[in-house]
């Protein structure tokens, strides 16, 4: 009689691996802890308050560490009227977040200037940042603005996140594998 | 004194330098010359009570002369009464004396006016821009400035755009029709 065979089984790694591919893996992190940067600049920002606490409760959405420090963010809330005095702080502060980041612009101000046709007023942050979810309405409702935030968790799930912070060590990976 | 005594003796007090005087709705308005604004604020502060400067406003007539008008907003904490004070600037002059000194509050209200009126006050402590950023080439409150604004460039600090009206300004029209025709989304600027 043979000796018998270990089981392929490992009753000691059973549940502690998974197979996924990187990107899904990286996005999977980044889009269930968004720590926003609230740039509450007018009324908006009363709307993103009421988002944060209790009755909506953003951080069912993982997305509940509002930070105060640009460093520490990963997606800037842009929630009000941005004048163009504020408007290259807002860029300064844009640029101090690392790297991966996103944009909301919410509410109709942020977005395209809103109801402000104006000598003082930047007529949408687009104009300086690159956004990636606009939320409609004067402002949003949190609901409005929980959302955009669902809607940008879809978008970031499909990027490719290793190619866009290493580029270079993706195609050191692809031509090994070609 | 009572409130009322006091206005009655305005006249009495600052004599020739009230160029006119007029009621309206129990509230008193007294034209004064722009050379003699400080001496009559400080008698408004010393003898006459009134310790509280409300606002100051300015006004810009186009294409009248003088050009600009100012008001000055004065109350009495003590016998509750008001008192306003206007005068007119010429475009040419394009400043009055400060009251900074004799009401402190008035420091901001005259970079204020100043920041959108352009119009200067002499012996300012402080007088630079206050809502715009410092080197705005504009005054924006003046009439000939137009609503969406002119562009600008300062590097580093602040550039401006003229915002597209798309037909505005979105006046509300009175009358009996719906709210959809009397506040649209767009108007044609021929109607």
């Amino acid at each position: 009689m043979a000796a018998t065979q270990a089981a392929a089984y490992d009753s000691k790694i059973e549940g502690n691996v998974i197979f996924t591919r990187l990107d899904a893996a990286l996005n999977w992190v980044h889009k269930n802890s968004l720590w926003p940067m609230p740039m509450g600049l007018a009324c908006c920002a009363i709307e993103l308050m009421a988002t944060a606490a209790s009755r909506f409760d953003i951080s069912r959405f993982g997305a509940e560490v509002m930070r105060f420090s640009p460093r520490q963010c990963d997606v800037m809330i842009v929630a009000g009227t941005v004048t163009y005095k504020m408007a290259l702080a807002v860029k300064r502060i844009y640029e101090q977040m690392p790297e991966p980041k996103w944009v909301i612009a919410m509410g109709a101000c942020a977005s395209t200037g809103g109801m402000y046709r104006s000598y003082a007023v930047l007529q949408g942050i687009d104009q300086l940042l690159p956004v990636d979810v606009y939320i409609s309405g004067c402002p949003p409702r949190p609901e409005a603005l929980l959302a955009g935030l669902i809607k940008l968790q879809e978008k970031i799930s499909g990027e490719r996140s290793l190619a866009a912070q290493k580029p270079a060590l993706t195609e050191k990976l692809e031509e090994a594998l070609a | 004194m009572t409130g009322a005594e006091l206005l009655e003796s305005l006249t009495k007090v600052f004599g020739a330098k009230i160029q006119s005087q007029t009621e309206f709705r129990d509230e008193t308005t007294c034209t004064i010359g722009a050379e003699d604004l400080r001496e009559v604020a400080k008698l408004c502060r010393a003898d006459l009570s009134f310790d509280y400067l409300l606002d100051i406003t300015s006004i810009d007539h186009y294409g009248e002369e003088p050009r600009f008008e100012i008001v000055y907003e004065l109350y009495s904490m003590t016998l509750a009464v008001h008192l306003r004070l206007k005068l007119k600037v010429s475009e040419d002059v394009g400043a009055v004396d400060t009251v900074s000194d004799i009401w402190p509050t008035a420091n901001w209200h005259e970079r204020e006016i100043y920041d959108m009126m352009g119009i200067k006050f002499n012996g300012h402590p402080d007088l630079r821009r206050i809502l715009m950023w410092d080197g705005y080439p504009y005054f924006p409150l003046r009439k000939e400035f137009p609503l969406e604004g002119l562009p600008s460039e300062m590097p580093d600090i602040a550039f401006s755009q003229a915002a597209p009206m798309e037909g505005g300004p979105f006046v509300t029209q009175p009358s009996t029709a719906t709210v959809k025709d009397r506040e649209p989304r767009a108007r044609r600027p021929e109607l």
